[in-house]
């Protein structure tokens, strides 16, 4: 089946002038000049800036498993409407992505029911007990793009060796959540003053840290592809720069929320910002914007984890960890480029080309690519409110706060996917 | 505007009376107990004149008043001092201004939570009409009729004066 | 820096006073300390100075909250704290339903939030909470509909305040103002709910100086944004001192490698003749109890003349009188208020 599509006087980033013609999910002409041709659907994207498709390296589809959260159709809706066009489906779900059956599920079901590309990350290790190898080899086979542990450590130093040391003889990319298991024990928040006030059990720095620091002294001995994800601490943008710098194969990404708010956010025992790893300082907050301006920080991810209400109501320390993020990443960060925090060149990069240089995606929107696209109007603003967002975990960010720039249109391998009514 | 009366001679009246109606019941030893803050004026200066040897008390109805539900509780709440054993005595109960008789009732019920009186009198300063609960006091310096919109308050410690205040309707 | 946790918190404390107090500046919950103004502290002192006349009465009892059912929702267990509030909203003449709940049954928050709407619906005044999560009467709060006042008996790491105010009452009735005082905090502040509210009400109050004396595996993280002076040797912490306040040691700490022993812990921190000797004369000792007497304190100091460990007691359901009956105030304030709006509408 043949579909077509055409976007007459849109925008890029820069300012320039864009019009595109994609016919069976590829571009077949762009420029500044007109593109003539007739497509199946045209659309007028005057006052509209056109993005490449984001990719998100960190989002929990929450399928298979229980549905209350949430599933790859709704999630994946949700993605589409905030300019994502390819998501890695995190592999913490019930059960867990350990095996080529699983990973054969969720592809399936994506297909069928996916609104954009769903990449499946395989379980490094089996049911993420930190313990045994999964068949990474079978998984990757299977269509797994990378192994993480998804938010669990390993068992021991020894494991994770072994595991980055058997992944690199396959060339299969980690992506791992540093966390040192002993270290962060029951916390829930960061073990700062935030937590000293108000009695929470804390997560410190250093628990995520001395987890990096030996995961790269670990990733330079084996030389696997490491990738960690979800860093929260300045201290960590350091050591992966320094790494870098010695020739370590180091990428990394940071959570959108991680990047917009702090500590502070829990002072009302306010269970929406309960997230892992903790919201930290605003020391923090600052040095993970440097490093993603200086693309020591690769991407920017969703870290999506939506939740049934009654994950979320109840005391802070035994709700579920997570927001319902996908929707707003792009505003939030829109957000920071109008404070004047990040520049949108780096935003852009940070979800698009950088999480794409990691799980081999593409990106870049170019003549005879793949036709994968938003247009947004930037200078609109939208309210994300429980009642009205795709995803099923209403546990938004910012309720009632106004959000930078309005998604219009999101084209996924040329096919409308999201359209603003 | 009607005519207020002066303290002083409102005091007089009340010690007369007091002292009559004390020797007509025969009681030798009574022990004053003023309700703050008006009531504890009045008392400890009938107190002064009747020349007691014993103190007299003070009563803080805060926590007995019957409209909290209506109004919540007084923010300003003192202990209420009562510096004598009441079980088995002759009490007068002292007021500035008796109107409701509300104000009499939650006293009164105070006063149980210490022991048994051998008896509770009652004397107020001024006595407006408007009562809801048949309480009447024994002796009273005068009765005063005021219009609706207005209300009798007695200001102090030094000097006594009776002032009109206007209230909402 | 500085100033921007100076702004931060004064927002958190914004929120604090908003959730428990009415439009007017009434209380109608008690939950944290945070937000409540020196005024509003010193109304509280006063207010259980009353309450303490109440108890010295043949009749212990007064009728404020005659007709209103007050609920001891403790989902975590403690008779003794339980008895005092049980006995505090008896002698305020309100009906009292203890309810014991345990919380592996309710660790899920729909189960929490069932509970509490079926003691909604038996038309509960208020409600006592005890919970082993710090921030559980906060969510309660948030939760439950209008008109019910929660009063936070305990809840994890976060906050005491009623033991706090307790403490409060006990310092002034022995040193009559905050002033110019200087109180130290000794033993578990990390884990102690109660020193956090402690902590508070003394720098809301005006003592000099707050003073935590502790090894560094017993202090929070961030210890230094509490705003208190930090001494690890209890010798050099006890001069000057005013006031001296032991906290509970729990067992489970020597298991957690927090500490290696009690008899160590005894002999660094523990208060015995010896080291209450380096305070001013007139210090006074406290312990919020119960005590492990030769782990925290010496028998001798603890049943000494300088110990007013016995006056707590008596203070506690004093306080807590004065805050049931100030939070219910505040709750019948609001709802005239509200019923006021609806006839105007």
């Amino acid at each position: 089946m043949s579909t077509s599509l055409r976007i007459d006087n849109a925008r890029l980033a820069d300012g320039t002038a864009i019009n595109l013609l994609a016919r069976d999910g590829l571009i077949q002409a762009m420029g500044a000049e007109p593109v003539t041709g007739s497509a199946e659907t045209v659309i007028d994207a005057s006052g509209l800036t056109l993005l490449p498709g984001f990719v998100d390296l960190c989002c929990n589809l929450r399928e298979p498993g229980n549905g209350q959260k949430g599933n790859i159709a709704s999630e994946t809706r949700a993605a589409a409407r905030g300019g994502f066009t390819t998501v890695c489906a995190s592999p913490d779900t019930s059960p867990v992505n350990d095996s080529g059956a699983v990973t054969n599920l969720i592809r399936d079901v994506a297909r069928s029911s996916a609104a954009i590309r769903v990449l499946p990350v395989g379980a490094a290790t089996r049911g993420l007990a930190g313990e045994l190898l999964s068949d990474m080899v079978g998984l990757s086979n299977a269509g797994c793009v990378a192994f993480s542990n998804g938010t669990r450590a390993m068992a021991n130093a020894r494991i994770l060796r072994r595991c980055m040391a058997y992944a690199r003889t396959f060339d299969l990319t980690l992506m791992l959540q540093p966390l040192n298991d002993a270290l962060a024990a029951d916390g829930y928040a960061h073990d700062g003053k935030v937590a000293a006030h108000l009695g929470l059990l804390g997560v410190p720095e250093v628990a995520e840290t001395a987890s990096v620091m030996e995961m790269l002294l670990l990733a330079e001995e084996t030389g696997v592809r490491l990738h960690l994800g979800q860093l929260s601490c300045a201290r960590s943008v350091e050591m992966v720069a320094d790494a870098r710098q010695r020739g370590v194969s180091v990428t990394a990404d940071v959570a959108m929320h991680q990047l917009v708010f702090t500590e502070e956010a829990l002072s009302g025992f306010d269970s929406r910002y309960h997230v892992l790893p903790p919201l930290r300082t605003e020391a923090d907050r600052k040095a993970l914007l440097k490093g993603v301006e200086a693309g020591v920080i690769d991407a920017i991810v969703s870290q999506h984890q939506p939740h049934d209400s009654a994950a979320k109501q109840a005391p802070l320390g035994v709700t579920e960890p997570g927001m319902s993020t996908i929707e707003s990443v792009f505003s939030m960060g829109l957000g920071l480029v109008q404070q004047g925090e990040l520049s949108l060149a780096a935003l852009l990069r940070a979800l698009t080309a950088g999480p794409a240089g990691v799980v081999g995606a593409v990106s870049e929107l170019k003549q005879g690519g793949e036709a994968s696209l938003s247009l947004w109007d930037l200078e609109g603003q939208w309210h994300a409110t429980p009642g009205n967002i795709q995803s099923r975990g209403a546990h938004v960010p910012v309720p009632g706060r106004p959000l930078s720039g309005v998604p219009h249109w999101t084209v996924a391998e040329g096919r409308v996917v999201y359209r603003l009514d | 505007m009607t005519d207020l009366p002066a303290v002083p001679a409102l005091l007089d009246t009340l010690e007369q009376g007091l002292r009559r109606y004390l020797e007509e019941r025969s009681i030798q030893h009574p022990l004053l107990v003023g309700i703050r803050t008006g009531g504890v004026w009045v008392a400890s200066e009938l107190h002064r004149r009747l020349g007691l040897d014993e103190p007299w008390g003070e009563l803080d109805i805060s926590f007995y008043r019957d409209d909290f539900s209506r109004i919540g509780l007084n923010p300003r709440v003192t202990p209420s001092h009562l510096p004598f054993e009441t079980e088995g005595r002759d009490l007068v109960l002292v007021d500035d201004v008796i109107m409701s008789g509300r104000t009499i009732r939650a006293a009164m019920n105070e006063l149980f939570d210490y022991g048994r009186p051998s008896s509770v009198s009652l004397v107020a300063l001024l006595d407006m009409r408007g009562r809801e609960l048949p309480i009447q006091p024994d002796v009273c310096g005068q009765q005063l009729t005021l219009p609706p919109t207005q209300r009798v308050k007695l200001v102090g410690p030094d000097p006594l004066t009776v002032e009109i205040r206007e209230v909402k309707a | 820096m500085t100033d921007q946790l100076a702004s931060s918190l004064s927002a958190h404390d914004m929120a604090s006073r908003n959730l428990q107090l009415t439009s007017d500046g009434q209380l109608r919950h008690f939950i944290t300390l945070d937000g409540l103004d020196r005024a509003m502290l010193t109304d509280i002192l006063d207010t259980a100075d009353s309450f303490i006349e109440v108890g010295e009465r043949t009749i212990k009892k007064v009728p404020l909250l005659r007709g209103r059912t007050v609920v001891n929702l403790f989902f975590e267990s403690s008779t003794r704290t339980r008895s005092t509030f049980e006995l505090a909203a008896k002698r305020l003449s309100a009906d009292v339903l203890n309810l014991d709940i345990n919380t592996s049954a309710t660790s899920k928050g729909e189960s929490l939030s069932d509970t509490l709407l079926n003691l909604e619906a038996m038309a509960s005044d208020m409600f006592v909470v005890r919970h082993s999560q710090s921030g559980a009467p906060h969510f309660i709060a948030e939760s439950v509909t209008p008109g019910v006042a929660i009063i936070n008996a305990g809840d994890g790491r976060h906050a005491h305040p009623t033991q706090a105010m307790l403490d409060m009452l006990t310092i002034r009735q022995n040193k009559q103002r905050f002033e110019g005082l200087r109180v130290a905090i000794v033993g578990d502040i990390l884990h102690s709910r109660v020193a956090r509210s402690q902590v508070r009400a003394l720098q809301t109050l005006g003592a000099e100086e707050v003073r935590l004396i502790a090894p560094g595996t017993l202090l929070p993280a961030d210890v230094d944004s509490l705003g208190c002076t930090v001494e690890y040797d209890m010798r050099k912490g006890m001069a000057d001192l005013d006031v001296v306040i032991m906290l509970r040691l729990q067992k489970e700490r020597m298991e957690g490698a927090l500490l290696p022993s009690e008899r160590e812990f005894y002999r660094l921190y523990g208060l015995d003749t010896e080291k209450l000797a380096l305070a001013k004369p007139g210090c006074i000792v406290m312990h919020p109890g119960p005590i492990n007497r030769g782990v925290e304190i010496e028998s001798a100091v603890a049943d000494g003349p300088q110990s007013v460990i016995l006056n707590q007691v008596t203070n506690g359901i004093a306080i807590r009188m004065a805050v049931m009956s100030m939070a219910m105030s505040g709750q019948v304030a609001e709802r005239a208020s509200r019923s006021r709006q609806q006839e105007g509408e």
